[in-house]
C-alpha cells in the first residue's frame, strides 16, 4: 500500500465493533467534543475554517464559511437546526454507508460538535430509506451517546442541550439535493425549491436557518477539532485540504472505499490501492466523482483527485464515486444506462429535465435497438443542451432547472458522446455495437464469497 | 377492516411525535410504521388512518407517499427482491443477475409470483456499488451476487418462508 496513508476517517478501520461507544472511546471518541465543549463556538468555526475543509457531498463548498452564514448570538432570531445529509445516492458512492457502519460515533461526535458551534439544539441524519440497517446502527449509538450525557440536556454539565434523530427517507434519489431533502424532513414529496435563498442557513426546515452538510464532512470535525485547523490543512493540497474517501466500483481487482490524501493520482489510486484493472484487461474509462459528472479517456487519468485538478481536468471530484470501465465497455451502453437513471429520478418540476431526460433515454434506446440515425447523435447532444449543457460552460446554459439534477444528467450524457463519438457513429451507420456487450457476472478479488444478509 | 396501530406502535408513534416541531413532519417515520405494521403496503384505509392521526388530509398523506419508491399502494410479495442495474452492478453484470432471477422464479421484472413469494422489481444505485452485482430483499443486501449465489439465497428464502 502506497505511504503517506493518514487515517482521520479510516482510523478505526480494522478494529472489532468499532461502531459501539465503549470501543469507539477507547479509541478516542468524544475526546474533542470535551475540549470543543470549553471553547468559545466561534472558535470552532475559526478551527473549521483555518482547516480549509471543502464539503465532501459534492459541490465542495467550504464548511466553515458555510458555517459562518448561520446567525448566532444576537443575528439568532428563530431556532438553528443541522441536518446531515446521508442519502447517498448519486451512483458509484458508497462511503457515508462506510462510515455510519464502521464509526458512528465520530459522526455523532462532529453533529454534537457543529451543533454546538452553530448554536443548533435540534439535529437531524436525513438517511436515505434503502439504508435500514445503518438507520438501526445509529440510532442503536444515539441511543449510547444520550446514556452517557453526551446528547440530551446539559452535554457534559456545559449547559448546551441538542437533540438528534435519525429520520428516514423512502427511495429517491433527488432528496439528496439539501432543498429536496429538507422538504422530505417536513413531511412532503422531495421537491428542489426555489433559489435563492442559495443556502438554507436563511431559510431552511420549518422556515428556520439550517445547516445542511455531509456525513464525511461533519465526520472531519472531531478530527479539527482535537488536531487544529492548521495541522488538517497541511494535509493535501492547497485549497484542497484534508483527505478524501474514495468509492471505487466497476473493473478494479480491489473495488471498495479508500481513503486518500486530496491530490492523489489517479493511477495511483487505480494501480496501487486497488489492484489495477481486472486480470488482463487495459483501462478504457473513469468517471471520477459520482456518475453526474463527465468522463476521463484512460490518457486523461493521469490527474490528481482533488477539486481542482479534476476542474482542470473538465471534470469533477464530486462525491469521490471513482467508476472505473474497461476495454469490454461499450459507451453507447454507458449512456442509456445512465440516462435511465437521471430520467427515473426527475422529480418532475422542471421541463427540461422531467421531458427531456427520458427524451434522451428513448433516443439511445432507438441507437441501442440498431434503429438510430446518424442525425440522432447531434439531437441528443441538442437535447443535452436544453437541459443543462456541459460543465465548461462551452455549450447550452446552467440553470435551466430548479436543482442540479439537470446538469447531473447532461454533462456525463454530452462528455460520453464527445469523447467516445465513434462508438454512437457506428451503432448509427452499422446498426450493432462496436463494443460487442459484456453481460457476463465479473467477481473481484475481493469478493464476499458467502451468502450473507448485510 | 379496521385499521389500527397495535399498542407498540402506538408507542412508537407517539415518541415519533416528540422529535418533530410539527405532526406533518412525523409522515415519512408514521408510512415506514404503517407499511411494516399493515402487511408490507399501505391501503387506502392506512392513509386515511394515517391522516386522522396527523391531522392531515388523505389527499396529503398520499401526495408525499407517492412520490417514493419505498411505499407500496398495493400488496407486495414476502419477499422484494429489487436488483440493483444501475451504472456500477451493470459494468459487474446486473443483467444477467435479472435474467437468472427471471428464470429461476418464473416472473418478470414487475410481476409478483403466484405464491405471493416474491415480488421482482429493477432497483437504481443502492450503495452497494462497490460490492457489485448485488440486490435488497426487504431490508437484507445481498452482495458480489453469482448464479449459485443466487439459488443459494431464492432456496433459503423459500425455506424461511
Ligand atoms: C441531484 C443532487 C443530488 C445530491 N445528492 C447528494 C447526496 O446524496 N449526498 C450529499 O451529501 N449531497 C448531495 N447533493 C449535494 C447537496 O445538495 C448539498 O450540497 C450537500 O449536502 C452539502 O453538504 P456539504 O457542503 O458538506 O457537501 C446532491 C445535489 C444534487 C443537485
Ligand atoms: S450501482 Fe448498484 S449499488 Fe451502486
Amino acid at each position: 500500500m502506497a505511504k503517506n496513508d493518514i487515517k482521520i476517517l479510516m482510523a478505526k478501520d480494522g478494529i472489532e465493533n468499532s461502531h459501539q461507544i465503549d470501543v469507539a472511546m477507547k479509541h478516542g471518541a468524544y475526546s474533542a467534543l470535551k475540549k470543543a465543549l470549553k471553547m468559545e463556538n466561534t472558535a470552532i468555526t475559526s478551527e473549521v475554517k483555518t482547516s480549509g475543509v471543502r464539503g465532501r457531498g459534492g459541490a465542495g463548498f467550504p464548511a466553515g464559511i458555510k458555517w459562518g452564514f448561520m446567525p448566532i448570538g444576537d443575528r439568532k432570531k428563530k431556532p438553528n437546526y443541522v441536518v446531515v445529509n446521508a442519502d447517498e445516492s448519486e451512483p458509484g458512492t458508497f462511503k457515508d454507508r462506510w462510515l455510519i457502519e464502521k464509526d458512528p460515533h465520530m459522526l455523532i461526535e462532529g453533529i454534537i460538535i457543529t451543533s454546538y458551534a452553530v448554536e443548533a439544539h435540534v439535529a437531524y441524519i436525513y438517511i436515505r430509506g434503502e439504508y435500514y440497517k445503518q438507520a438501526l446502527i445509529l440510532e442503536k449509538a444515539i441511543e449510547e451517546a444520550y446514556a452517557k450525557g453526551f446528547l440530551g440536556k446539559n452535554i457534559l454539565g456545559s449547559g448546551f442541550d441538542l437533540e438528534l434523530t435519525v429520520h428516514r427517507g423512502a427511495g429517491a434519489y433527488i432528496c439528496g439535493e439539501e432543498t429536496a431533502l429538507l422538504n422530505s424532513l417536513e413531511g412532503r414529496r422531495g421537491y428542489p425549491r426555489i433559489k435563492p435563498p442559495y443556502f438554507p442557513a436563511a431559510i431552511g426546515v420549518f422556515m428556520c436557518p439550517t445547516l445542511v452538510n455531509n456525513v464525511e464532512t461533519i465526520a472531519n470535525v472531531p478530527w479539527i477539532i482535537e488536531n487544529g485547523g492548521e495541522a488538517f490543512s497541511e494535509i493535501g493540497k492547497p485549497n484542497n485540504t484534508g483527505t478524501k474517501l474514495l468509492s471505487v466500483s466497476g473493473h478494479v481487482n480491489l473495488p471498495g472505499v479508500y481513503e486518500v490524501p486530496l491530490g492523489l493520482n489517479l493511477m495511483t489510486l487505480i494501480n496501487d490501492y486497488c489492484g489495477g484493472i481486472r486480470d488482463g484487461h487495459k483501462l478504457k474509462a473513469v468517471i471520477p466523482g459520482g456518475s453526474s459528472m463527465p468522463v476521463l479517456k484512460a490518457e486523461e487519468c493521469d490527474v490528481d483527485m482533488d477539486f481542482d485538478a479534476l476542474k482542470n481536468a473538465g471534470s469533477s471530484l464530486g462525491s469521490g464515486g471513482v467508476i472505473v470501465m474497461d476495454e469490454t465497455t461499450c459507451m453507447v451502453d454507458v449512456c442509456l444506462n445512465l440516462l435511465k437513471f437521471y430520467a427515473h429520478e426527475s422529480c418532475g418540476q422542471c421541463t427540461p429535465c422531467r421531458e427531456g431526460m427520458p427524451w434522451m433515454a428513448r433516443m439511445l434506446q432507438r441507437i441501442k435497438s440498431g434503429e438510430g440515425r446518424p442525425e440522432d447523435i447531434e439531437l441528443v447532444l441538442n437535447v443535452a443542451d436544453y437541459v443543462g449543457g456541459d460543465i465548461d460552460f462551452s455549450r447550452g446554459k446552467l440553470g435551466k432547472t430548479i436543482c442540479a439534477l439537470g446538469e447531473a444528467g447532461s454533462w456525463p450524457t454530452i462528455a460520453l458522446i464527445k469523447k467516445y463519438r465513434d462508438e454512437f457513429e457506428h451503432f448509427c451507420k452499422n446498426h450493432e455495437p462496436l463494443i460487442k456487450r459484456d453481460k457476463s457476472i465479473k467477481t473481484p478479488k475481493n469478493a464476499i464469497a458467502e451468502v450473507v444478509a448485510t | 377492516m379496521t385499521v389500527e396501530f397495535s399498542d407498540k406502535a402506538k408507542e412508537k408513534f407517539d415518541h415519533l411525535l416528540t422529535r418533530y416541531p410539527n405532526k406533518r413532519a412525523a409522515l415519512l417515520p408514521v408510512l415506514h410504521l404503517a407499511q411494516a405494521e399493515f402487511g408490507g403496503w399501505v391501503s387506502p384505509e392506512a392513509i386515511k388512518y394515517i391522516a386522522e392521526l396527523l391531522d392531515l388530509t388523505e389527499l396529503d398523506v398520499h401526495d408525499t407517499m407517492s412520490f417514493y419508491t419505498m411505499y407500496y399502494n398495493q400488496p407486495m410479495g414476502k419477499f422484494v427482491v429489487e436488483v440493483c442495474h444501475t451504472l456500477s452492478c451493470e459494468l459487474m453484470g446486473a443483467s444477467t443477475v435479472v435474467d437468472h432471477l427471471e428464470n429461476k422464479l418464473g416472473i418478470k421484472m414487475g410481476e409478483t409470483s403466484d405464491d405471493g413469494l416474491f415480488s421482482l422489481r429493477k432497483g437504481e444505485c443502492l450503495g452497494s456499488c462497490g460490492t457489485a452485482p448485488m440486490m435488497r430483499v426487504n431490508f437484507d443486501y445481498y452482495e458480489n451476487l453469482n448464479a449459485d449465489k443466487l439459488d443459494k439465497i431464492i432456496d433459503l428464502l423459500r425455506e424461511k418462508a
